[in-house]
């Protein structure tokens, strides 16, 4: 069964249309990357799984229900699915523990006690114990992009988006955040992941979508997508990226 | 991950540098910084109090102002009367902090729906801030009770410290509304995501956040109202500034005023202070390592 299917979804900012008919389906434990320049739609479409933004036309199926029919509860949704953003969006005012702990006790109810433990093994797993009482300020941007991640995985949520998540990072960083990627991956995770780091999605990723103009233009699995790219915009796109070196 | 000691040192010792260079700073130019400014001041003061002093009025203010036997005469009149004045400041405040808050998140709804509600509190806040205070309270204070209606307290100390919970929360709530709006929409999208409902996501992620950014401005008005509970005392209502009218008009002189100033200056001073303080920590706080807190 599907974890996650698009239908036919268009979404326009003003005059500006972003999506325009977007089909994907991700398997579940399938790793999806998107790829593709700015402003191709990659952020959006992660966006408009997770409904922080409203389609203009076409449906989204969370584990084969429909998620943007009428009546549904958002929240609800929204805890089924974490999402990681470029920014990290860690809430400055509130400690690591308390970061990933909010959602687990204010969403899904656990106590005090649950939460805590739940956080405190995933921080562990990440190489982040000893910062559970650090304010966010005070880590780098490595360690806030972890923690971020480790803060939806306390949902345990059935899907992860990730969006673009190490372009806000220095380059001697980006190592020790795609390696917990990595390591969800091998767990089993279903991830939806927009990137600009080639190499990485040509190892991690089950299958590759190339968005060009609001549209999936080629999709396949990565050796073929990289290797024998059959598009020529496809092609255009991954010669300037080895041309910067990002290949 | 190798580098994570590293980095942890590095701005330790980027803070040890700066201190010590801020120090050798302090001894050298410092010290003579703190001359200069003790010589400009004492030159500013001597100029400004041979000034008054040579004036050809200043024996008879000096009488109807400075007389201590006035000033510690009607002191514990005033302090006994300013009693009232901290007690509507206090309550005040309370349900000003809370009805603000109500007006500002109503003003910060988003969507067609909550159009009303947010027009509302447009038009709230403007008229809260367009009408004189004093016109306010003199309005409410003389007639509400006026009215007669049961159940509806009569006394004017009641509804002059109604009217200043109208005004202030006028711009209370323009001060939240602004802490709101600096809260980067990010982080409600954050909130949101992690399946936070509207209002948890302002309660616990928006709120925090845009209040201890506006505390300043906050107390700032704070200060203001602790003022404005003089207003109280137009409606004949016995509070410092009415008491210390009352005391001039019996001696002839104005001491008393002087005594009320030094009363209201007690308070706001400290509470000047207290916001420095809160803001400080506030900022310790996020920038120290759980580690060495």
């Amino acid at each position: 069964m599907s974890a996650v299917r698009l239908q036919n979804v268009h979404k326009s900012f003003g005059e500006n249309e972003v999506l325009r008919g977007i089909d994907l389906e991700v398997a579940e434990h399938e790793v999806v990357c998107l790829i593709g320049a700015s402003g191709s739609g990659k952020s959006t479409l992660l966006r408009c799984v997770n409904l922080l933004e409203r389609l203009d036309r076409g449906r989204v199926f969370l584990g084969g229900e429909e998620i943007t029919a009428r009546g549904v509860d958002v929240n609800a949704v929204r805890r089924r699915i974490g999402i990681v953003f470029q920014a990290f969006n860690l809430f400055p005012h509130m400690t690591v523990l308390r970061n990933v702990t909010l959602a687990p006790r204010d969403v899904l109810g656990l106590s005090r006690e649950e939460a805590e433990g739940r956080a405190l093994e995933l921080l562990g797993r990440f190489g982040l114990a000893d910062r559970r009482d650090d304010y966010p300020d005070r880590l780098s941007g490595g360690q806030q992009q972890r923690v971020a991640i480790v803060r939806a995985l306390a949902m345990r949520p059935e899907l992860m988006l990730l969006d673009e998540v190490t372009s806000a990072l220095d380059p001697e960083l980006v190592a020790e955040v795609l390696n917990v990627i990595r390591e969800l991956a091998q767990g089993g995770m279903t991830m939806l992941i927009a990137t600009h780091e080639m190499g990485f999605a040509r190892d991690i990723a089950s299958r590759v979508c190339f968005l060009d103009g609001g549209l999936i233009l080629e999709e396949g699995a990565p050796e073929e997508i990289f290797a024998r790219p059959r598009q020529e915009r496809t092609q255009r796109f991954l010669e300037r990226i080895i041309e910067a070196g990002r290949l | 991950m190798a580098s994570e000691g590293d980095r942890r040192a590095d701005p330790e010792v980027a803070e040890r540098r700066s201190r010590l260079l801020s120090g050798l700073r302090l001894e050298g130019e410092g010290a003579k910084g703190v001359a200069i400014a003790l010589l400009s001041t004492a030159v500013f003061l001597t100029v400004v109090i041979v000034a008054v002093t040579q004036s050809a009025g200043w024996p008879e203010v000096r009488r109807a102002f400075f007389d201590w036997g006035d000033i510690s005469g009607s002191f514990p009149d005033i302090a006994r009367a300013f009693v009232l004045n901290v007690k509507i400041f206090l309550v005040c405040e309370v349900f000003i902090l809370v009805l603000a808050l109500v007006i500002a998140v109503l003003r910060s709804l988003p969507g067609p729906v909550f159009f009303p509600l947010r027009a509302l509190a447009v038009v709230y806040s403007d008229l809260a801030r367009g009408i004189p205070t004093i016109l306010v309270i003199a309005l409410l204070g003389f007639g509400a009770p006026a009215l007669q209606l049961t159940g509806v307290p009569r006394s004017r100390v009641f509804w002059a410290g109604v009217g200043l919970i109208l005004v202030y929360s006028g711009y209370v709530a323009e001060v939240y509304r602004a802490g709101i709006e600096s809260v980067h929409p990010s982080q409600e999208a954050a909130a949101r995501s992690l399946g936070l409902s509207r209002f948890q996501a302002l309660r616990r992620v928006i709120l925090p956040q845009a209040i201890r950014r506006v505390i300043p401005p906050l107390l700032n008005d704070f200060i203001g109202l602790q003022k404005d509970t003089a207003l109280v005392g137009t409606l004949g209502v016995i509070e410092a500034f009415n008491q210390s009218q009352i005391d001039t008009n019996a001696t002839f002189t104005y001491g008393a005023y002087l005594a009320a100033a030094v009363l209201f200056v007690a308070i706001t001073i400290p509470l000047a202070r207290l916001t420095d303080w809160l803001v400080a920590r506030d900022r310790r706080r996020r920038q120290a390592t759980g580690r060495l807190a």
